[in-house]
């Protein structure tokens, strides 16, 4: 017995001096591979799911359009529309958009440009070729369908 | 006195700890790690820019999927209702090699032509998109011998030499740059009978 009670005596307590930095290293990491999200998606984002899907290299060449319905109905009514930033544009608009968008790249890089669509799953394909003849007219010719991951069934 | 000389003085940092854990938890909740995965295809020239040149197709080497206004699908002249059936069609009309006089000639002739209609919806287009690009994914796959994911993280990527490589066999390239396994994958322009 008198051995047990010469243990209890030393220290018990886990050092939790450590724990602050631990914790610090997590939200060190998180900082760094957060990206803020610079605009307010205003449309519907349902986007359907695909399997066989690509892995985009260079995040800085791509430039994002958002199609559906506008989240707030009531003003600007249920038709899908596009977005681009901030603002709701127009199909005819999409050639100006995308020369912005590639001012804003290196000049060697301008013709890597890549649309990413993020298209809600009720989108019609009616707007989705339209607005593929547009950013054919303003020679961005790589596209992506945006799409998350589908786990397979069996 | 002599008590409180000999300790040294201390901040209390007991609840350091809670405050990154605070700071932690703000991140995660604000954090939306990018994705940036999709289904990526490369757009045709614009309109005015093409020659119009009239390239005889044959008939045979045509693989047709159409769908219409509701969601109906129409795979070489027959309604489909399994769209998961599509993949193992796409893959006995490009690997058809001329045996089939109803099917493609060769992998490189082979055509596969999807046209969708104003007002087929976005979900089933996304849907089959990925079928027939996944089919010839697999296809590439086989020939490279890898898995149809390391395929396609290697089709993403080939900066190494390795993986340029097998991406050079997957496709059948030829020393004179000639691709003897295209994806061949047309998106025609949509009918207008569904309205958008």
């Amino acid at each position: 017995m008198s051995k047990f009670r010469k243990k209890a005596k030393t220290k018990q307590d886990i050092p939790t001096s450590a724990l602050p930095d631990i914790i610090f290293m997590l939200l060190f990491f998180f900082m760094v591979t957060t990206v803020l999200r610079e605009t307010t998606i205003n449309v519907q984002q349902r986007i359907p799911q695909a399997i066989e899907l690509r892995k985009l290299q260079r995040k800085s060449l791509v430039s994002y359009l958002y199609i559906g319905k506008p989240i707030k109905t009531e003003v600007f009514g249920d038709e899908p529309k596009i977005q681009a930033n901030d603002v709701f544009i127009d199909t005819k608009d999409i050639v100006m958009w995308v020369t912005q968008e590639k001012d804003k790249l290196d000049e060697v890089e301008r013709d890597q440009l890549t649309v990413s669509l993020k298209v809600d799953m009720e989108a019609k394909m009616g707007l989705i070729t339209d607005v593929q003849l547009e950013l054919r007219n303003a020679n961005a010719r790589k596209l992506m369908y945006s799409a998350p991951k589908r786990r397979a069934e069996n | 006195m002599a008590r409180s000389k000999r300790s040294q003085p201390e901040i209390n940092s007991s609840s350091m700890a809670d405050i990154a854990f605070l700071l932690l938890i703000f991140f995660l909740v604000t954090t939306t790690i990018a994705n940036d995965k999709g289904l990526t295809i490369q757009l045709p020239p614009k309109p005015e820019d093409m020659d119009i040149i009239d390239i005889k197709i044959k008939e045979r080497n045509l693989f047709k999927v159409y769908v219409n206004s509701a969601d109906r699908i129409l795979v070489e002249g027959e309604i489909l209702e399994d769209i998961s059936d599509i993949r193992q069609k796409v893959i006995d009309h490009v690997l058809n090699n001329g045996r089939d006089p109803q099917k493609s000639e060769s992998p490189k002739d082979a055509i596969v032509s999807y046209k969708t209609d104003r007002g087929t919806s976005y979900e089933v287009f996304i849907k089959i998109l990925d079928e027939l690009q996944g089919a010839y994914y697999d296809m590439y796959a086989e020939r490279a011998g890898v898995t149809n994911k390391q395929w396609r993280e290697i089709a993403s990527d080939h900066k190494e030499p390795e993986k340029a490589k097998l991406y050079d066999i997957g496709r059948g390239l030829l020393p004179n740059g000639d691709v003897t396994f295209p994806m061949n994958i047309s998106i025609a322009e949509p009918s207008k009978i569904g309205g958008n």
